[in-house]
């Protein structure tokens, strides 16, 4: 069954990523496709941060070419989840991953599409005072 | 609700950034008739709110020219004066009116004084000003976040019943969102959130704000070379 993985701005799916239960197997380069996160020898790597795999006694986290993303969230104490009927996941970000991405001050990038569908992304913004405004019409 | 600020910022390196926490087709009338000529961005899953910890709409975040935040989130120039509403009558009475177009005044002064002298506004906090006023999200906001999503994406597949169970848990777990709940909740035939379970979570609050105040330091000096 196909599996539709949404991690921030990403939505993400997967011919091969394989639901069962609680885990989520995916394989090497499908956790970059939908997470960001490189799967390397030192573990989960994304900007200049490694997560090592840990070893779990009992239920392995990898398989082969195969990652148990749901259980690496969950080892990592982020938030993790899913719809078994539509195979919809999220993965989230864990709350101190994004009080210290705020904590640094440095205004987190974000890209989104305005009426015509056209992408704008903070960053092409750099070099400009950017007064950032919230509204709705509800 | 911008332009006039864009307009007589226009020579300025300074822009607005418009973000609809709302789903493209109710934010199309808003933006056609605002004809903004700033960008004006559809955030149909709210990962901005989720990013800058937004919990309500209008707020705002001050971006310097290197991406440094110099005003974290708050309340863009609202106030609370909706809640003296006669809610029969729908007449909210005129000091409260008056009080809240000087707030307004104040908070558009505030930024326009950034967009016109940057850093030397002393409305642009510095680190230690931006993270006393900064409130970062905790693990049930970061639940809360992913429930949310979920249920969009279960919304869009039109699974309602699903999508409305995951919102629930969502607003339990980040009860102070009143953009996830707005966002979802029943709205009436101009589109708006507003009717009894609206004011029953507003009286709720009891003394807590809807709109967190903002403190905009009213003696500033004034700019260089006078005004």
């Amino acid at each position: 069954m196909k599996v539709t993985i949404a991690h921030e701005s990403r939505e993400t799916e997967l011919a091969h990523a394989k639901a069962d239960g609680e885990a989520l197997w995916l394989e090497r380069d499908d956790v970059e496709r939908a997470t960001g996160w490189q799967w390397k020898p030192e573990g989960l790597c994304r900007d200049d941060i490694c997560m090592p795999l840990p070893r779990t006694a009992g239920r392995p986290m990898t398989e082969g070419n195969r990652l148990d993303v749901a259980a690496f969230w969950r080892h990592a104490g982020w938030p993790v989840v899913h719809d078994d009927a539509s195979g919809l996941w999220v993965l989230g970000e864990g709350a101190s991953r994004r009080a210290d991405a705020l904590g640094s001050l440095a205004a987190p990038d974000f890209e989104l599409p305005d009426l015509e569908g056209r992408l704008h992304r903070l960053r092409d913004y750099r070099g400009r005072r950017v007064f950032l405004a919230s509204w709705a019409s509800w | 609700m911008w332009q006039s600020l864009q307009l007589e910022t226009k020579d300025q390196n300074f822009t607005v950034l418009a973000v609809a926490l709302d789903v493209p087709e109710a934010a199309r009338p808003w933006i056609e008739s605002a004809s903004a000529s700033y960008p004006c961005l559809i955030d149909r899953d709210h990962v901005v709110a989720e990013l800058y910890n937004l919990v309500n709409v209008p707020q705002a975040v001050w971006i310097d020219e290197t991406g440094t935040i110099v005003r974290p989130a708050e309340t863009a120039g609202s106030n609370d004066g909706f809640r003296a509403m006669d809610r029969q009558t729908l007449v909210v009475p005129d000091d409260v009116l008056a009080e809240r177009k000087r707030l307004k005044a104040a908070y558009f002064d505030a930024v326009r004084d950034w967009a016109m002298r940057g850093a030397e506004s002393p409305h642009a906090l510095d680190a230690e000003g931006v993270r006393a006023r900064l409130r970062v999200p905790d693990a049930a906001v970061a639940q809360a976040h992913v429930r949310f999503r979920l249920g969009r994406l279960l919304a869009r597949a039109s699974r309602d019943a699903e999508a409305t169970a995951q919102f629930a848990e969502a607003t339990r777990l980040h009860p102070e969102s009143w953009a996830m709940w707005r966002q979802t909740a029943a709205k009436n035939e101009r589109g708006l959130a507003s009717g009894p379970e609206f004011w029953k979570r507003v009286d709720a609050l009891g003394n807590r704000p809807y709109y967190a105040p903002v403190e905009i330091d009213a003696a500033s000096p004034p700019p260089k070379g006078g005004r």
